[in-house]
């Protein structure tokens, strides 16, 4: 039957791209872990493996926004900051309750840290996503400096009667004498424990990438980038506008959360300063660098991006300038009509390889 | 003339008139006093129309007359400033864009609007929508549901595009289809959404006269295999005093003319709208 077949073969074309992001992962833990065991890896370069998991992540988040939904969103480090602040404070707070497994804190922490998120996401997606224009890139804008001016002034702690709350000092937050101080104003978190790992981060990329190309390709998905591409034609076909926005969108800020919650529980301590319009930017570079709804280009854009800086040390006071300057070669690299039709030349030539195979 | 343009037509309460034959089921559209302002300007003001089950009418006028104006209308891309709009006797009031075409309503654009980035087949899927019975959990986590209704819209969108012969089209990107078969592809789309009434705005604009000439066999086929209605706008005269039961002629955002192709062919007033007499030439402009 010619419709089965067509309809295997469609099926296969996608999962084939699907294929290629997990093999990219697998590849990249395998490298890793290798490299790890004889010891040639660097201490720097070890430092930097679950902040380069986190960056991808929020990075594919991004592009969920970005690339597949057509909105621009500059608050995507406001998300990921309430994912790291609660999943700092719900493994803070759990350990406190005598709740000492790490790998069950760790994925409570991200569970909840994306979960928060998410509430963040619907409460700015419903007044915005209704609107049409770019209304979500101001708004979510302001989203990431408020977030950032609230958690400068937020102090979270814990004692046996359960959390408490002040957006004022220590002393008010009413906390019993033998109390933990979780989050500490503009000193942010402190004396957190160190349960992210490599493997955690891998696994929850192999989550992410199997949610978003799920998603992508599912008729959730093609709703999604029918409004991208025609909001009329879309209406006009009986697509519900303003709730397939809020999927994409609320997904996209649950996951930023979940790599926030990751990022956040790699270090001892974390300031909310972190999370400015700088790295918002940061991540909207990864998903343009990579190309716009390219998810295989956001995983390399991404991690190479998060490394280059430790790279270019050598370069001291000019590193962020050499940072730049390498940006702006590859993008003329990768506009460049010639350089571009070789990668196409190469990669039919494989192609059809594969297919006579 | 064929047969079809001697279609015997009845009053009915209310706007107009609908052919005799689908008098059982009542009119698919009835619309009263329709009427829109932007700002100080009445661009549609006192639309009637009645439509049948299964007629197939037509809007004509000359440019600027307001006839994408009532589609609009019609499919409240535009809220109406007066007037009623009754989908099979439910009124529409109230409803947008989304909803009017979950009622039943289904429509393609002057200037093309498809998903340019998704290929054909998806263009269809995305008209199939809302007959697609799996949520996003069931697509996320590729349930049993997802792959027997994906099935499902495959093998239907398929059958869809057929009616044009464009099933070998299926996975080009839309963005790259030549423009007639852009048009089509639009149809079909609409179709996918198991309309009641079908809207279309100019389909035969750009189109050969060998095309048009299938495209009149098509829209027949389609009215005939899904039993719907069907109101045009065109500028084609061939195709419209070809293929319509029934034609409303409007200028200046006001119907002038309404009545059978023959009837329209001979009405002074339209003639005049199109040509203009000598005594407005002398006057106007």
């Amino acid at each position: 039957m010619a419709n089965q077949k067509s309809f295997l073969s469609k099926i296969s074309k996608n999962s084939k791209m699907g294929f290629l992001n997990y093999g990219i992962v697998l590849l990249f833990f395998v490298v890793i872990t290798i490299l790890r065991s004889t010891g040639t890896l660097s201490n720097t370069m070890n430092g930097q493996l679950i902040p380069i998991c986190s960056y991808i992540i929020v990075a594919l988040a991004l592009n969920l926004v970005v690339g597949i939904s057509g909105e621009l969103s500059l608050g995507h480090a406001g998300f990921m900051s309430i994912g790291a602040f609660s999943g700092v404070v719900i493994s803070g707070a759990l350990k406190y309750s005598g709740f000492a497994n790490p790998v069950m804190r760790l994925v409570t922490a991200i569970v909840v840290g994306a979960f928060i998120a998410a509430i963040a996401g619907i409460l700015i997606g419903i007044p915005v996503l209704r609107l049409r224009g770019d209304y979500l890139a101001i708004v979510t804008l302001a989203f990431g400096e408020i977030i950032k001016n609230v958690l400068n002034c937020l102090y979270v702690g814990v004692d046996e009667n359960g959390l408490h709350f002040s957006v004022t000092d220590e002393v008010h937050m009413d906390m019993a004498a033998n109390g933990k101080t979780l989050i500490k104003g503009p000193q942010g978190a402190v004396g957190v424990e160190k349960i992210a790992t490599f493997v955690a981060g891998i696994i929850l990329l192999f989550v992410v990438l199997f949610i978003i190309q799920n998603l992508v390709n599912s008729r959730t998905g093609r709703a999604i980038m029918a409004i991208r591409d025609n909001r009329i034609a879309a209406e006009a076909s009986g697509i519900n506008v303003t709730k397939y926005k809020m999927v994409a969108f609320v997904t996209s800020a649950a996951i930023a959360g979940a790599a926030g919650a990751l990022y956040g529980l790699n270090f001892s301590t974390i300031v909310p300063k972190k999370f400015d319009f700088n790295t918002s930017i940061l991540i909207l570079v990864f998903v343009v660098l990579g190309g716009i709804g390219n998810l295989t280009g956001t995983i390399i854009a991404a991690a190479l991006l998060t490394v280059l800086p430790e790279l270019l040390r050598e370069f001291q006071d000019y590193r962020m300038l050499a940072y730049a300057i390498v940006l702006i070669l590859v993008m003329i690299a990768t506009n460049n009509e010639k350089i571009r039709s070789l990668w196409k030349r190469f990669f039919s030539k494989k192609d059809k390889e594969e297919q006579k195979a | 003339m064929s047969e079809i343009n001697e279609t015997k037509y009845v009053e009915v309460p209310g706007p107009g008139k609908i052919p005799e034959r689908d008098m059982g089921k009542g009119p698919v559209l009835e619309a009263s006093h329709l009427g829109i302002d932007f700002g100080g300007l009445t661009a549609v003001d006192e639309f009637n129309i009645a439509l049948g089950a299964t007629e197939i009418g037509g809007l004509i006028g000359p440019n600027g007359a307001g006839k994408t104006t009532v589609f609009n209308l019609l499919t409240k891309v535009y809220q109406p400033t007066r007037g009623v709009i009754l989908l099979d006797g439910k009124d529409t009031h109230g409803m947008n864009t989304t909803q009017v075409n979950q009622a039943g309503i289904a429509r393609t654009f002057q200037n093309i609007r498809l998903f340019d980035k998704l290929t054909v087949e998806d263009n269809v899927k995305i008209g199939l929508h809302n007959s697609i019975g799996y949520h996003t959990p069931a697509g996320v986590f590729r349930l049993p549901n997802y792959w027997k209704e994906e099935k499902k819209a495959h093998n239907k969108a398929l059958e869809l595009l057929d009616i044009f012969g464009m099933a070998d089209m299926a996975g080009v990107k839309a963005s790259s289809l030549p423009y007639g078969a852009q048009r089509r592809l639009e149809i079909v789309r609409a179709l996918a959404t198991n309309p009641k009434l079908l809207l279309l705005d100019e389909p035969a604009a750009g189109m050969n006269p060998s095309e048009t000439e299938e495209l009149m066999n098509n829209i027949r086929k389609i009215r005939d295999t899904f039993g719907i209605a069907v109101l045009l706008i065109e500028h084609d005269m061939n195709l419209v005093m070809g293929i319509c039961e029934n034609i409303i002629v409007l200028n200046f955002g006001k119907i002038i003319a309404k009545g059978t192709p023959s009837e329209i062919q001979t009405n002074p007033k339209v003639i005049e709208a199109y040509l203009g007499s000598q005594a407005t030439e002398g006057e106007g402009k």
